[in-house]
Parts: structure tokens; sequence; C-alpha cells
């Protein structure tokens, strides 16, 4: 039968993973049958994806993007590839939704942000002290590139304004919206439904402070505008931003942005 | 008129932009749909609201 095996065809003479394992590698190698991680032996069928890791050794280039990939669906996989997405503002909600939809492996991600990397943004953004100073797009795709090498990272160190929205982001079938400032929020959105007939966009409001994180929800009030967030709770003087509800929103965003890319269009 | 959802009784004829500031919106953190198509903030002034329509409004709040 023809499986799939650390990323090649094979042809095999086994009949179950285990036994494959016992031929290719050792007991305590990890193995994952279409996604999932098995600890007790199962039959092999034709078509099946198996990885088979050996804990704390180093794959070739080859061998690490199919072990990467291990435990995503097959089939889910394949059209992340082709996925591109766009992130405007690398802040507390964009570095940290690129950072996720590399580790899940869209095939194409757009950068942009204007600004540098400062030492408040460390209380929720996805940046290290040996890159203060730094432009975030750099910092970001240095990041990403050592997170996943096998996606393709383009970078734009500009302010998004209305004049270049549609340059900027007309390549992209999905648009995420991570800036911190309710007017810039709003020229984006307003910008790129006008200007992009196809693009879907997927903005955020309100993630300030540390109230309940089921208030934070993803909403569709438009055909082609996504909105995560609690919709009330804004950034201001007495309330900051923090960590964990930034993140859960982020999480929202990255959330819709995977099943947009699977073709969930519902919330 | 149906507002995010939810009805609202037009008083008189009026703008979008008589609406929204009535309303208290402030016009630079919002998205508007009418009867789902985006409406270009400097058509505010030019569209007029009737009983039939449907206006979607999107309001942003600041943290990112």
């Amino acid at each position: 039968m023809e499986i799939e095996v650390n990323g090649k065809k094979r042809t095999i003479g086994c009949r179950t993973a285990f036994e494959l394992r016992a031929q290719l590698g050792s007991e305590s190698d990890i193995v994952i049958l279409n996604g999932f991680q098995i600890d007790n032996d199962c039959s092999l069928s034709e078509n099946d994806t198996l990885t088979i890791i050996r804990k704390g050794v180093m794959p070739d280039q080859e061998e690490l993007e199919s072990m990467m990939t291990a435990r995503h669906t097959p089939a889910v996989h394949k059209k992340l590839k082709l996925g591109r997405v766009a992130i405007a503002g690398l802040g507390g909600l964009g570095s940290n939704i690129a950072v996720m939809l590399a580790r899940i492996g869209v095939g194409r991600l757009l950068l942009v942000d204007f600004d540098i990397v400062e030492p408040s943004n460390l209380n929720r953004q996805s940046y290290y002290i040996r890159h203060l100073g730094m432009p975030k797009t750099t910092a970001l795709q240095n990041q990403l590139e050592e997170i996943n090498p096998f996606i393709q990272i383009e970078i734009r160190t500009v302010r998004v304004e209305s004049g270049n929205v549609a340059e900027l982001f007309a390549n992209y079938e999905i648009l995420c919206e991570a800036f911190d400032k309710p007017a810039a929020k709003a020229m984006l959105v307003n910008t790129a439904l006008e200007k992009i007939p196809h693009i879907k966009i997927v903005a955020a409001s309100g993630m300030a402070g540390f109230s309940s994180s089921n208030s934070i929800k993803t909403a569709r009030p438009m055909e082609r505008l996504y909105v995560c967030g609690d919709l009330e709770n804004g950034a201001g003087i007495g309330t900051g931003l923090m960590a964990p509800r930034v993140q859960i929103c982020a999480g929202h965003q990255a959330n819709m942005i995977l099943r947009l890319l699977v073709g969930r269009e519902e919330i | 008129m149906k507002l995010n959802g939810k009805t609202v009784v037009l008083k008189k004829e009026q703008t979008l932009f008589e609406f929204l500031t009535v309303e208290q919106f402030d016009c630079t953190t919002i998205a508007v749909e009418k009867n789902g198509v985006i409406v270009s903030k400097t058509e505010y002034e030019n569209v007029w609201l009737s009983d039939e329509d449907t206006l979607e409004i999107v309001r942003f709040v600041g943290g990112g």
C-alpha cells in the first residue's frame, strides 16, 4: 500500500503504524497518524499520512516541514499553504496574530507597520528586549522565520493612510486590521471596503483592561467585515492594555482568519 | 428604519450626517453600511435616510 511517511510517498509492506516505526526508528519515536499523535498501535490504510519523529534530533530541511505540519489535518494544511493574509499594525494584536498564522502555516503574510519596538510594547506584544529600537516589521519577520521557515513573508515599513490602502492590500484575500487608534481602524476598514471589492476584513474593537474574557466575541456586522472584541472597552487614561485580553482578542481574529482560509464564512 | 438589527423611528427626513450627529456618533471612528453597501465618509452629508433603509454602524474603540 502507498502512504506518505515524513513528507514522502512510500510503498510499504507492513500493516500498522508501530510496525513501520520498528522498521524505520525506535520505540521512543513519536508517531503522528493523519494529524493525531497516537499512543496505541493503529492499522494503516491507503493514502494515510504518517510522521515519525525522533526526539531531540534535528531533521533535514525536507523532513522538517512535514514534521512541523504533522499535527494539522492534512487537507487543512494544503489550503492554509495557499492562503494570503495582510496584517496592518504589528502591536499587541498584529504581532501575536502573525505568530499564530505562521505556526499554522499560512503560506504568505504581509506585515505592515511604520513604528519601532519600544519598552512599553513588551507588556503585550510579541517582541523581546533584543528587538528594542528595531522596526517592528523586521523584528517580527525575524521571529517568524525562526518559527516557520516554510512561509513567505513580505514586510512594508510604512504608515498606512487612505491613499496607500489599495496599493498595499489589493493582492491579499484577507486583511487583518490590528491598529491601536480608533480613527486609524475606521479609516482602514472604510477605505478597504470601498476600494478593494473582494477583500475580507477581520478587525478588532474593545479588548482593554481585565474584565471578563467571555465578553470578547467575534461578530460579522457586514458581509465582508468581521469584528472581534467586546466592542466597548477602549484603551484610555486609567484603562491599560494587558496581555491576556489582547491575546484573547488576537486569538479570535486569528481563528476567524483560519476559518475564512478553509472556506468557513460564518462566525 | 433598521439600525444594527433593531427598528428605530425616524422623526423627520434627514441625512445620514444629521442622524449620526443627533445620535452622538463620532464620524471619525465608525464605518457605516446602508442597505448592504459601504457609505463613503465624503457622502455622509449627501445620503438621505428613509424608513425602508437598513443601516449598520460599526464603532471602533482604541486598543491593539
